[in-house]
């Protein structure tokens, strides 16, 4: 599953910010998850916990906190805002699959709800991005 | 730290590729699909580990060229580029066929940033990059992301070609993108338009590759590429700058 690569970024990027701030040990990962990137929360959190320790010791035992980011999307032509849930029912799994491996692939298949445009903007809820890192100096 | 963690590992996912060359131009039109896919494939019969990175998004045509058809890339901790005619491939087609894919730049960066964190390579002796033809995001972003690219120049006998090429040319020596070479395709008679163009720019001139009115027929067919003169000539050129 790609999730891993996914988790892999995540513990190296964690490890990277740990060093800059003078971290000696790393204590809690705060996680945003974009809701456009289709992650199962409760996988990616037994991903990431088995990723870690692979990555460097230090990142064994380390709390981690995922929250998700509903997604909203912003259409150009008409200024329409709209979320996932507008998207989903058109979707088919393959399509549904493209997104979830590079969320921008939503712009092949989803259309603005209101003026069926192409043209939007992902405003917010795509991918994996690392909040805040915490630990012990 | 960047909040993003995908740029951190691109580094791992090429560790496995030994030499990465980006096929540019800056013009469309002059045929860097071809030439991409035709070097691949050259490689690959050659017995080299080849892959074949399409990135233009939005007119992604080395399917076309090597005859490969949409279907989701296999995931195995990452996804897997399909093993297409002996070649490592991946291009946008393989997730969304023929369906138009509309992005604006920093959308086309993110996808490009996605693809490069999450696609396992593996062992492969070159990595061939079709860049878009543009100045703009994408080919600015794989000088920044593949540190280890080396350009490959693609220019034709042409002075609305020529011109822009030159503009691509001064553009890498700008970013300290290391040129190996300039390659002058679909020549149609004797001339040094695009050699002086090389030596102006103090780039090896690799020679050319003939226009072939016969290429097209054999688009999707790589057995029948392998008998075309542009295919024959790129061969001789890959034997002496590349496998010599």
């Amino acid at each position: 599953m790609h999730e891993f690569a996914l988790a892999e970024g995540v513990a190296v990027t964690a490890l990277e910010g740990a060093r800059t701030a003078g971290l000696r040990r790393i204590t809690r990962l705060a996680i945003s998850i974009g809701e456009l990137q289709q992650l199962d929360r409760e996988l990616f959190a037994a991903v990431l916990r088995e990723v870690m320790p692979q990555i460097h010791a230090e990142l064994e035992a380390v709390e981690v906190e995922l929250r998700t980011v509903p997604a909203v999307l912003g259409c150009r032509a008409c200024g329409r805002e709209f979320g996932w849930d507008a998207c989903v029912a058109s979707l088919g799994q393959t399509a549904a699959e493209a997104v979830h491996f590079v969320p921008e692939l939503v712009h092949a298949y989803v259309r603005c709800p209101q003026c069926g445009s192409p043209d939007y903007a992902i405003v917010r809820g795509r991918g994996v991005w690392l909040d805040q890192v915490e630990g012990l100096p | 730290m960047s909040p993003d963690p995908r740029p951190a590992v691109i580094s791992r996912r090429l560790q496995g590729v030994r030499r990465l060359l980006a096929v540019t131009g800056g013009k469309g039109g002059i045929g860097k699909s071809v030439v991409s896919s035709l070097l691949a494939l050259c490689l690959a019969r050659a017995g080299a580990r080849a892959g074949l990175l399409d990135l233009d998004f939005t007119g992604p045509c080395d399917h076309l060229v090597l005859g490969f058809g949409a279907g989701l890339p296999a995931e195995e901790s990452g996804l897997v580029p399909p093993l297409e005619h002996g070649i490592r491939c991946l291009s946008i087609a393989h997730f969304v066929g023929a369906t138009a894919t509309p992005l604006r730049g920093e959308e086309a960066s993110s996808m490009l940033v996605e693809l490069l964190a999450v696609v396992r390579w593996g062992e492969l002796d070159y990595l061939i990059v079709d860049l878009p033809p543009g100045l703009g995001d994408i080919p600015l972003e794989a000088v920044r992301l593949l540190p280890r690219g080396q350009f490959l120049v693609v220019a034709t006998p042409s002075a609305v070609a020529v011109g822009t090429v030159q503009r691509t040319l001064e553009l890498l020596g700008q970013v300290r993108a290391p040129v190996i070479g300039v390659l002058e395709n679909m020549r149609r008679r004797a001339g040094t338009m695009v050699a002086r163009m090389a030596a102006r720019a103090g780039v090896p001139f690799w020679g050319s590759l003939p226009f072939d009115a016969r290429l097209e027929e054999a688009l999707g067919r790589p057995e029948r590429l392998a008998q075309t003169k542009a295919y024959a000539a790129l061969e001789a050129i890959v034997r002496a700058h590349l496998l010599g």
